[in-house]
This record gives structure tokens, C-alpha cells and sequence, in this order.
């Protein structure tokens, strides 16, 4: 929360008795510039798809676990959850911040585009599948399958990576601190350089941890390159 | 799709609550699953009697079949009737004669049967099943629901969740099973019998032949999964165990609760949210291919 946004009054929204279409409109009609800058969203239930869709430098914060598909397609807005997020969470968000105070479920910043996903606690299989451009930082461990065929962005990992990490994947970079159970097809751990060292601080610093963790202690993941480039010993097989 | 819940007690000052947090984590589900619902609760139970609870058409004379059944045996035969379905209890003694009884009726369903299971299930809305079988006013131990999205086999009460192919014992699935045609025959070989032609009877199936082997209900999920192949979350009950399963790449949503005095599980967090002290639970996603389970003290 910036130092302006504690100086105004946040805008209420009740869950237990509001319904989620009629927050989602109310949010969807802000426009840069609003004085609405900042909203507390109460009682979310583990309702489905709270504030998707946002595109508006506005701060919303939700006090509860989330359900499926929270903050989705997010542009410029920050949203966080000071609880668990399910399914979902930020999927093909564009921009802003989304902030997961505690775990998040599987596909978290699916085929996300761009701005940062952060998840305090662990988050579950395929996060980041497909991803297009975020920046996915969990403090925790991520489950099995995560980065399958992840394009571009980074995903960070303080914790453990599961299984197939990174299968199929393109020219996204992953870092991971703990263990990786297994590399999907494709993935292969690529040498950590002080360029690689210097881009990792830049991310943990947007994060929140610059201070916590050391980026020698990660280890870079990414694409052998031997999969989705043609090549000319497999031509016959065409 | 299809959405699952079930409640493991802990702490008794909560049984009498049972059947009205199950009755509205079901409800909660209805979107997951409309087109049918059941539920099995772990109630009271005599040690020298089972309950069989049965199912028959509406305006079915129950009444007429206890009398006849008394004729028959020389032990207690009691009767509730709760809409379509009826609990029998009886004593252990005379089981068999029972059984073998309501066998020849063809009139009649039989559900399930347990020292102290119940098990009801019915064609229809959540809410509706809970509300015609008095679900709320249920108590006991622990108990676990479905609510049904039909995809393996026909909309019909009979391939109603949960299922129950063992004293005691009862499944409920979300999901779909790839290798169940190839595992019922393995288990008719075995000698066990099915109901229906559903994927789900057959893994409820295949753990009450575990436990038949000497297996415990969480060795019998373990073996689980190496021999059942496809989509799958479980949540299973016996009578003092309450056991989770999900498929080694976690194709249907879990979340699990757990506080000092209850463990719950719901396909999705919505349906824990009226439970006593949510907001200070555990909440977690139990990980794929993790038995999960919770015995009570003997």
C-alpha cells in the first residue's frame, strides 16, 4: 500500500450480502485517474472470480480466501489476498501486482502476460503454465508441471519445484532455489551468470525479498532448444 | 465435474452438528453437481447389530415388509422409514437371512449396510435430497457427500454417489476412471458384485476388496494408486477411518480444513466456509498422489 493510498478511505465492498457481478461492474467502471483508489473487499466466501477483469491503477485488497479465477486479466491494478486464491489466480493477467498472502491453487498466473504475481505460501501444479511474459515469484514450493510451455517471463521459486518442471517450454527463465523432482521434456539447467544474478535481485527486489534470500542459492532452468526448433535430422520424420 | 464433501469429527460436543454442516457443504455444491446427491453418515450403532438401509418406489409399504421380516427371524428387527429410503436394524445374527429376503423383492434397492452407516441417495437437486432425507437433523461421527454431474454412466439413483460395497465402507468420486471395465472384471473374478456400470462403484469396489485382503483403508489407497487408472479425487469412509485420495496429476480441485475438533474436505473452499472457526482452520490443497487419512480412537 503506497503512503497516498493509506491517506484515503477505502471503499467497502461486502461480499456477504453484494453480489460478485454487481463489484466486479462498480470496479470495472473506474478510470485512470479515480479518487477510488483504494477498496476492501470482505467476506469473499471462496467465492469465484473477485475483482477479474480490473484495468485501473487502483489497490484492492481482500480480506478471506478466494475462489477460482481471482484478479484474472488484471491490467495496472494491484490486488491482494491476505488468504488463500484457488484455481487460477491472476490468469492472463497483462499488468499491476497480485499478491497471494497465503497459498495459491493450481494454474496461478496462468498465460500471463505481464506484471508480477507474488504467492507468499506454496502454489499448486501448473503454475505459470503457458506463461507469456509475467513475472511469478512463490515463496514456497510449486507443484508438479509448472512453466509447461511457458514462452516468456520469469518464475521464481524460493521453495521446492515438483515434477516436469518446465516441460515443453520456450524462452521463459526459471529460478529455483530448493529441489526440482524432476525436469520436463526440454528443460535443462542452464548456468547461473552474474547477468542471470543481477536480472533474479531485480525480480526479488520487486518481490519484497531482496534482502532474504541470496541469488547464489538459486539454480536457472530453461529451454535445450532441441524441441521447438526445427531440425533437419528429423526431416524424414515430417 | 461433480463436487465431494466430507466431515471427520473430532471433538463429540460437535456430532449432533453432522448432518447440518454436511447438509449445507452439499447445497454449497450444487452448481458442481444438479443432477443427483447422497450422502453416508456415520451415526449411532448397537455391537450386535447392522443397519441395511434399502430404497424402494414411493408408497412402497415398508411397514408390510418389517412385519413379514419379524416372521422370519428370531431377533429384534427395527424400521425408520425416511422418504424412499428405510433403515433396518437388525441383529448381526440374522443378516444373512435378511438379505436373503429382501434379495428375492425386487421392488427393493439396497443402498448400503453398516454397524453404523446410513447411506442415502436420490435423483435430484442438493438441497432437495438433503431436505427429503432430514439431513440436518442427522448426527454422527463423520460423513461424506456427492453431488452429481453425470458423465460415465445415466442419470439415475442407482448411479447416485456415494457408494458402498462393504460393511461400513463408502466412496465418493469426482472424476472418471479410464481402466474400470478391465478392474470390475478382475473384481467380479474375486467375487465381488456391482450394482450399476458405473467407474465409481468399481473403485469403492476394488478398496473393499483391499480391506477384504487385510489392508487398512489407507494401504488400500495406496495400492489405489497403482492399479486405478484416470481422473480421480476421493473421499472415503469406514467405520472409524475417513480417508482423501487425489490422482498423481490433480485433475479435480481438493481443499482440505482441519481445526482441533474437525477435518473437512470440499471440492472447492465454498463449502467449508459455514464450518465452526473456518477463518482460523488450516486450509490447505491435499497434493496429488498423498494418502490422507484420519482413524478415530479406539
Amino acid at each position: 500500500m503506497t503512503a497516498l493510498a493509506q491517506m484515503i478511505e477505502p471503499r467497502l465492498a461486502d461480499l456477504a450480502t453484494l453480489p460478485v457481478r454487481d463489484l466486479n461492474q462498480a470496479l470495472h467502471a473506474l478510470r485512470p485517474g479515480t479518487n477510488d483508489t483504494l477498496w476492501r473487499i470482505v467476506n469473499p466466501q471462496g467465492r469465484h472470480a473477485v475483482a477479474v477483469g480490473l484495468d485501473a491503477p487502483v489497490t484492492v485488497e481482500i480480506d478471506g480466501h478466494v475462489g477460482y479465477y481471482c484478479a484474472g486479466m488484471n491490467k495496472l491494478a494491484a490486488v491482494i489476498v491476505h488468504g488463500n486464491a484457488g484455481v487460477g489466480v491472476g490468469e492472463n493477467m497483462m499488468s499491476g501486482l497480485i499478491h497471494v498472502k497465503g497459498d495459491a491453487s493450481q494454474a496461478a498466473g496462468a498465460t500471463g502476460h505481464g506484471g508480477m504475481l507474488i504467492v507468499d505460501g506454496n502454489a499448486s501444479a501448473r503454475c505459470g503454465i503457458s506463461m507469456k511474459g509475467i513475472d511469478i515469484v512463490v515463496k514456497g514450493n510449486v507443484g508438479h508441471m509448472s512453466a509447461f510451455m511457458a514462452q516468456t517471463g520469469t518464475l521464481t521459486v524460493l521453495g521446492d519445484a515438483g515434477d516436469s518442471l518446465g516441460d515443453s517450454i520456450y524462452e521463459a527463465r526459471l529460478y529455483v532455489r530448493g529441489t526440482v523432482k524432476g525436469l520436463g521434456a526440454d528443460c535443462v539447467e542452464k548456468r547461473m551468470t552474474d547477468h542471470h544474478k543481477a536480472k533474479l535481485h531485480g525480480k526479488l527486489k520487486a518481490a519484497g525479498v531482496a534482502g532474504e534470500v541470496d541469488v547464489s542459492e538459486f539454480r536457472r532452468y530453461g529451454s535445450a532448444r532441441a524441441l521447438y526448433h526445427f531440425h533437419v535430422d528429423n526431416a524424414g520424420a515430417y | 465435474m461433480c463436487g465431494i464433501v466430507g466431515l471427520f469429527i473430532k471433538d463429540p460436543a460437535l456430532e449432533p452438528d453432522l448432518g447440518r454442516h454436511l447438509a449445507s457443504m452439499m447445497t454449497v455444491l450444487s452448481d458442481r453437481g444438479p443432477d443427483s446427491a447422497g450422502f453416508a453418515v456415520y451415526g449411532a450403532g448397537a455391537a450386535d447389530g447392522v443397519k441395511l438401509t434399502l430404497r424402494a418406489p414411493a408408497g412402497f409399504d415398508f411397514a408390510k415388509l418389517m412385519a413379514s421380516l419379524r416372521e422370519r427371524v428370531h431377533g429384534q428387527v427395527d424400521l425408520k422409514v425416511i422418504g424412499t429410503h428405510a433403515v433396518l436394524s437388525i441383529a448381526t445374527a440374522d443378516e444373512a437371512a435378511i438379505r436373503q429376503s429382501i434379495a428375492a423383492m425386487p421392488d427393493i434397492a439396497f443402498v448400503g449396510a453398516g454397524t453404523r452407516m446410513e447411506l442415502y441417495k436420490e435423483v435430484g437437486l442438493p438441497a432437495e435430497v438433503a431436505r427429503c432425507f432430514a439431513l440436518d437433523r442427522m448426527s454422527g461421527t463423520h460423513g461424506i457427500a456427492h453431488t452429481r454431474m453425470a458423465t460415465e454412466s445415466a442419470v439415475t439413483t442407482d448411479g447416485a454417489h456415494p457408494f458402498s460395497t462393504g460393511l461400513d465402507q463408502c466412496l465418493v468420486h469426482n472424476g472418471s476412471l479410464s481402466n474400470h471395465n478391465a478392474v470390475r472384471r478382475e473384481l467380479k473374478r474375486e467375487g465381488l458384485t456391482f450394482a450399476t456400470d458405473n467407474d465409481s462403484e468399481v473403485a469403492a469396489g476394488y478398496l473393499t476388496w483391499r480391506m477384504r485382503q487385510g489392508a487398512s483403508l489407507d494401504q488400500a489407497l495406496e495400492h489405489a494408486l497403482d492399479d486405478l487408472d484416470g481422473f480421480y479425487t476421493f473421499v472415503v469412509g469406514t467405520e472409524s477411518g475417513f480417508g482423501v485420495l487425489r490422482d498423481p496429476i490433480a485433475c479435480k480441485p481438493a481443499v482440505m480444513a482441519e481445526t482441533d475438533r474437525y477435518v473437512a474436505f470440499g471440492s472447492e473452499y465454498r463449502a467449508l466456509v459455514d464450518l465452526p472457526d473456518i477463518e482460523r482452520a488450516r486450509v490447505w490443497e491435499p497434493e496429488p498422489a498423498k494418502v490422507y487419512f484420519w482413524e478415530r480412537p479406539a
